[in-house]
């Protein structure tokens, strides 16, 4: 699996806080995941309070991303097999 | 589960650094490793590359630090349960600072102590609403507030965990 940050990606929010990023994909995605922190998207854990909202559009998937020098993007991925991934765990809960 | 890096029976703690804009973050560390060691606890630095770097540098002969891990790794070691330390010291004094937090929290059963510096320090510290050990102060440039903190818990932290 390629890095996030080789991937073709969308920023749609830059520098925000976990809080932002969360109310963000809740209110602007077609459905949305919650996940627990650590939970490994592409080729990532993800970093964040819990509960971390990833964000579903069809194939496109909008999830919080974290660095400590350059705090929380949020990021937009079309990518088929990860979304399906996603929504997977949606169905089982 | 708890194995050490050199898989003996020693403890060993994680230091988990922020991004170091912050002038008081690589002392402060410094500082933390060597009183770790002195209650016999190894000091295990987790950072970026700028973070690990500062460590590096400026303890040449490893008086204080030997163990380092890039911070992605330490990350992917606790989620896979592949290794796990006795605590964890988060250094923190932003947004992004409380999600590693918060992170580590969720991944590890070992206590989280975290050291939340800077500026907005008070905001930042009360962003941390999960279980965990809180040191905080007002230091940017003068890592003493902090010191006097961390001299005033660390003995009963390590003792009473």
């Amino acid at each position: 699996m390629a890095c996030v940050e080789s991937m073709n990606y969308e920023i749609l929010l830059r520098n925000a806080s976990f809080r932002e990023c969360r109310d963000y994909v809740r209110s602007h995605c077609a459905e949305y995941v919650d996940v627990s922190p650590g939970y490994r998207l592409f080729d990532m854990h993800m970093i964040g309070v819990p509960p971390i909202s990833i964000g579903l559009d069809g194939d496109t998937i909008v999830f919080p991303f974290t660095k400590p020098c350059y705090g929380t993007y949020l990021l937009k991925i079309e990518d088929r097999s990860e979304a399906e991934k996603v929504r997977a765990l949606k169905k089982r809960k | 589960m708890t194995t050490n890096p050199k898989g003996d029976e020693g403890k060993t703690a994680a230091l988990v650094l922020g991004c170091p804009q912050v002038p008081v973050q690589t002392g402060i560390a410094l500082y933390l490793s060597y009183s770790l060691k002195k209650e016999g606890i190894e000091p295990v630095i987790a950072g970026n590359r700028a973070a690990r770097a500062l460590i590096d540098i400026s303890d040449p002969s490893r008086h204080y630090v030997e163990k380092f891990l890039d911070l992605d790794l330490y990350i992917e070691l606790l989620a896979e349960k592949k290794q796990d330390f006795d605590y964890h010291f988060v250094f923190i004094h932003n947004d992004a600072g409380v999600s590693y937090a918060a992170t580590i929290q969720a991944l590890s059963p070992a206590p989280v102590i975290v050291l939340v510096y800077g500026e907005h320090f008070r905001e930042v510290s009360d962003m941390i609403e999960f279980p965990c050990e809180k040191i905080a102060a007002k230091a940017v440039h003068n890592p003493m507030p902090l010191r006097r903190k961390l001299d005033e818990v660390l003995p009963w932290l390590v003792s009473s965990q």
